[in-house]
């Protein structure tokens, strides 16, 4: 057995092995706490040193899928199946990046329950790493649907105070979606013969079964994305989810919607893909449109960000579905980018809540004059979301925009007010927190970033910069299998490949 | 008639009815000879016996059919009886340390349990419409006692009469059914209906006679519109014995159901197809709305069998062989979810006795953390939410309906799950999100082991149980086809 064969398992279930070793830790006192603190970020470190590893070994030209591991299990029907593909591949180093962070970020915050804290997020790592590395659909489905057990209860046990209603909103919003897939993955089965994602993706399926089949799939993933009007549940979540639970929702559980979008809804189901276009361009910019007016009368910090994220999605799913190559493109890079710059920004809410709690924005002010350090890291975050070119929020919107110009000249047209719209709400928030005048009594003695948060968020700057002018490790990395989604796209819609032999330059 | 049973060997098939018989009969006289023995110790050879019954099922493959051709051994019936012995023994074992709180401490209670479960297996083999009714009786008398056991309490005696009455009206249909059935095929086998079926085509009283006949069974598994009688009998019946019910009886009304439906109307399957979709969704979609308003743990607990038996019911709607491994494999989750938590509720006491309400549980997690974490693993399991056993069962059960283009029962069936969702959430949400008021009793150490086991398995079924209890489930089905 060679362990590189194996390592998207041994990626995958790192974790979980983590969440075993913590529930032998006895003790409730503080030394317990810190010791199951240490071993959840070792093995969240040792995870995210393994996904780098991956991403190293990773083969670019190579269009196929890597790293596979093939065996049948259960039944007839499920197997178990591993192997990861450009489109793939750097969901798997993100979330294992991020979680130290995650983990790390707990240290000061989270005081009660310690132990089950790091235990469920230990799991919800191992959910998230294998939606992405699986290859066979019904496990597909298994880690997709396996993230709503942790995070229900992370946002209902370490929650804020209208926790409750919160969870189960999200909770309900999401499993309702995902069951209607259930159903569509089972007629794919009956279609194909098997749930082998890699032989699925060489099979036609005819036309009219391919309409219900995306209706099916669009029902899980436009919740989860969240897309316009099947968001209500993120703002809600995002504001009484504890830090790390708005950080991983904001960062990866939302780009699993936008991944199942380019592996499923587009490489499976073209011709429906093809069909429903305009309908997700129409549903995109009104995300983009009315959730970015509604970020600008928001007064809690964290609903504002979580409103902007429906609005950045806007930008992945209209990508997407040009089915172009600089629409999947832009759409991969603004997802790797916003799980940078949305896990970045909310750490920084976290920072002052934990000094203040409270996230209402009146309640700050001036902040510059007693936390320099911090309005550097916030301002460098704020513009990554405007899209500020330089950070890496502009590749992935200019990208988007570009591929909706070729697609459709009024989508991109719409699509440019929220940019336009994000500078407003972002700025703004930037200035009522940041500047003005330093009055507020209660602010007196807040002090600045310490150092474990500087380690968590200095990273995550110099990324978000390194990304925004350098952006080849990856555009480079998902280039060739982005290049045949979007050629088998046209190849199925029967229209000119001219737009794939002319993009790829990169 | 001749016997076709000439020498002992050739009883090999039904070697683990036997035993079981004279085991009990053994049990029972011991126990009534010998003054002062205690009722635990009667259990614990009870558990031994059934123990020892399933250990010969599993050892001795011998299949075949018996007695004049009433009844039968194949792989279907093995894995039926497996699970209903493991269900019996199961809840004889979490009924150990809290019999004498519930008015139970008698060593007929054990022996009681036994002669039900024997009734059962002959339930599971019955091959002709008479071996089928002597083996539900059987169960059925058994089972009245049992419910009425904690005579001086009323809701136990209310539970006993109106399990009785509502099961002795269900027999009386399920009797008139099979007279029909005999009347317009000429014979009571139920391999032979198959072939009567076939030769005429099938007459408006063959299927009255069918319907009567599915519905006497419908009553055993408890399927709306036949489920009134669930709520309250789970409710007043002492916890234990609920328990019981609620385990290994189900898995033998189903595996009746499904011998009945598919062996001996399998050319009339879409007759009886409807009657099944109908059966699986009213039992989803009411159990799912009516458990939210409960408050009462066991009352929930029995509208979420209800909704189980719909779901399970979802397989055989497709009256396939897929359909029926689907179902055979949500029996065996189902048994394992079922003891798991009532195992749970019997560890649960706090200073007012034992815990009968959800709001009682309030922050459970917080002093009884491994309990809290079973329970919520449970609920998990029992929404359906991989990758917990329950996922695994509603896969086959709905892959197999949608294999037959039943999107609209999949369809329905998987929005009830998601209703449902709400009143298992419920219960971890006070468990895990609600302070805690109470001071809850320490657990027995075998309620500690059960708990374990089971959320053991649910937890990994993936990696341990799940392969080999399909291959074994799909060996079941296919026998039957």
């Amino acid at each position: 057995m060679i362990f590189s064969d194996h390592l998207l398992t041994f990626i995958t279930f790192l974790p979980t092995a983590g969440a075993l070793l913590l529930l032998l830790v006895g003790g409730r006192d503080e030394a317990a706490n810190n010791l199951a603190r240490y071993i959840a970020l070792g093995v969240t470190l040792l995870t995210a040193a393994l996904s780098l590893w991956l991403w190293y070994l990773f083969d670019p030209s190579n269009t196929g899928f890597q790293f596979v591991e093939n065996y049948a299990w259960i039944g007839e029907s499920i197997g178990y199946r591993m192997g990861v593909d450009g489109i793939s591949v750097l969901f798997i180093p993100l979330t294992a990046v991020l979680m130290p962070a995650v983990i790390l970020s707990s240290f000061g915050s989270i005081t009660k329950r310690v132990k089950e804290y790091l235990i469920v997020f230990l799991v919800l790592e191992t959910f998230m790493i294998g939606a992405f590395a699986t290859l066979d659909l019904a496990m597909f489905y298994v880690f997709f649907e396996g993230t709503l057990i942790p995070m229900f209860l992370i946002i209902g046990i370490w929650g804020g105070a209208r926790r409750i209603q919160a969870t189960y909103k999200f909770f309900f919003y999401s499993f309702t979606g995902t069951v209607l897939m259930l159903i569509a993955i089972m007629a794919m089965y009956w279609q194909a013969g098997t749930l082998d994602i890699v032989k699925l993706l060489t099979f036609k399926f005819p036309p009219e079964v391919q309409t219900w089949l995306w209706i099916g799939f669009f029902a899980s993933f436009a919740v989860k994305m969240p897309m316009w009007p099947f968001h209500r549940w993120l703002p809600e979540a995002h504001v009484e989810a504890p830090t790390g639970g708005s950080v991983i929702l904001a960062a990866i559980l939302l780009k699993l919607g936008g991944y199942g979008f380019i592996r499923f809804s587009i490489s499976m189901f073209p011709d429906a893909s093809h069909q429903f276009a305009n309908f997700v361009f129409v549903l995109s910019i009104a995300a983009i449109i009315i959730t970015s007016l509604v970020a600008l009368v928001q007064t809690d910090i964290k609903k504002l960000i979580a409103y902007s994220s429906v609005a950045h999605m806007g930008f992945v799913t209209m990508g997407i579905f040009t089915g172009n190559i600089y629409g999947i493109h832009g759409a991969i890079f603004q997802m790797i980018s916003h799980g940078i710059v949305s896990a970045a920004l909310f750490f920084c809410v976290g920072v002052v809540y934990d000094r203040m709690h409270t996230r209402e924005i009146s309640a700050y002010g001036g902040l510059v004059t007693p936390m320099p350090r911090y309005a550097v890291v916030f301002m460098v975050f704020t513009m990554a979301n405007v899209g500020l070119p330089g950070t890496s929020g502009f590749v992935g919107e200019f990208l988007t925009m570009l591929a909706a110009f070729q697609a459709n000249t009024w989508v991109a047209f719409f699509a440019a007010f929220g940019v336009i719209l994000s500078a407003a709400y972002a700025l703004w928030l930037y200035r009522r927190v940041i500047f003005g005048a330093f009055t507020k009594e209660s602010l007196k003695g807040i002090l600045d970033l310490d150092r474990r948060e500087a380690i968590v968020l200095v990273p995550l700057v110099l990324l978000t910069i390194l990304f925004g002018f350098y952006p080849a490790p990856i555009l480079d990395a998902t280039a060739a299998s982005v290049n045949l989604v979007a050629e088998n796209f046209a190849n199925a819609i029967g229209a000119a490949p001219a737009a794939v032999a002319a993009a790829t330059g990169h | 008639m001749l016997s076709d049973v000439t020498s002992f060997a050739s009883l090999a098939p039904a070697y683990p009815e036997l035993l079981l018989a004279v085991g009990a009969i053994v049990v029972l006289l011991v126990s009534l000879f010998w003054k002062g023995i205690s009722s635990t110790a009667v259990s614990i050879v009870a558990i031994a016996l059934l123990l020892v019954v399933l250990a010969v099922l599993l050892l001795q493959p011998a299949t075949g059919v018996l007695f004049n051709g009433v009844f039968i051994v194949d792989g279907f019936a093995r894995y039926m009886k497996a699970l209903v012995l493991g269900g019996a023994a199961a809840t004889l074992l979490i009924s150990l340390s809290n019999a004498k709180e519930h008015g139970i401490d008698k060593f007929e209670y054990a022996v009681l349990v036994l002669l039900a479960t024997l009734g059962m297996m002959i339930m599971v083999s019955a091959n002709d419409l008479m071996s089928l009714y002597i083996g539900l009786e059987l169960q059925s008398l058994a089972l009245y006692v049992v419910a009425a056991m904690k005579r001086e309490d009323k809701k136990a005696t209310e539970a006993g009469i109106k399990y009785f009455v509502l099961g002795a009206l269900s027999s009386g249909m399920l009797l008139y059914g099979a007279s029909l059935v005999y009347g317009f095929t000429g014979t009571t086998q139920i391999d032979q209906i198959v072939a009567a079926i076939t030769l005429d085509s099938r007459s408006i009283g063959l299927i009255f006679g069918m319907v009567f006949l599915l519905a006497g069974i419908a009553f055993k598994i408890s399927a709306v519109p036949f489920h009134m009688w669930t709520p309250d009998v789970y409710e007043g019946a002492p916890t234990p014995v609920t328990a019981f019910f609620a385990a290994a009886p189900k898995v033998a009304a189903m595996a009746l159901f499904i011998r009945v439906t598919t062996v001996s109307f399998g050319p009339i399957t879409h007759d009886w197809q409807q009657i099944v979709i109908f059966l699986s969704i009213a039992s989803m979609v009411l159990a799912a709305f009516a458990a939210i308003g409960q408050n009462n743990l066991k009352r929930l607990l029995a509208y979420s069998s209800i909704g189980h038996v719909g779901f399970a019911l979802v397989g055989l709607s497709a009256g396939t062989e897929v359909g029926v491994e689907g179902v055979a494999i949500y029996m065996a989750i189902y048994i394992a979810m079922t003891v798991g938590i009532f195992a749970c509720v019997l560890a649960l006491r706090t200073e007012n006795g034992p815990v009968e309400t959800i709001s009682e549980l309030a922050g459970l997690a917080q002093k009884r953390p491994f309990v809290a974490a079973i329970i919520a693993i449970l609920m998990f399991s029992l929404i359906g939410l991989p990758p917990l056993a329950g996922f695994f069962a509603k896969w086959q059960v709905f892959l197999a309906a949608v294999e037959q283009n039943l999107f609209l029962l999949a369809v329905i069936g998987v929005l009830a799950s998601a209703v449902s969702a709400f009143y298992y959430l419920r219960i971890v949400k006070v468990m895990y999100f609600d302070e805690p008021v109470a001071k809850f009793a320490a657990v027995p150490g075998e309620l500690s082991v059960v708990m374990a086991g089971v959320g053991f398995l649910i937890v990994t079924y993936y990696v341990t149980v799940g392969r080999p209890l399909t291959d074994f489930a799909h060996s079941a089905a296919g026998s039957l086809f």
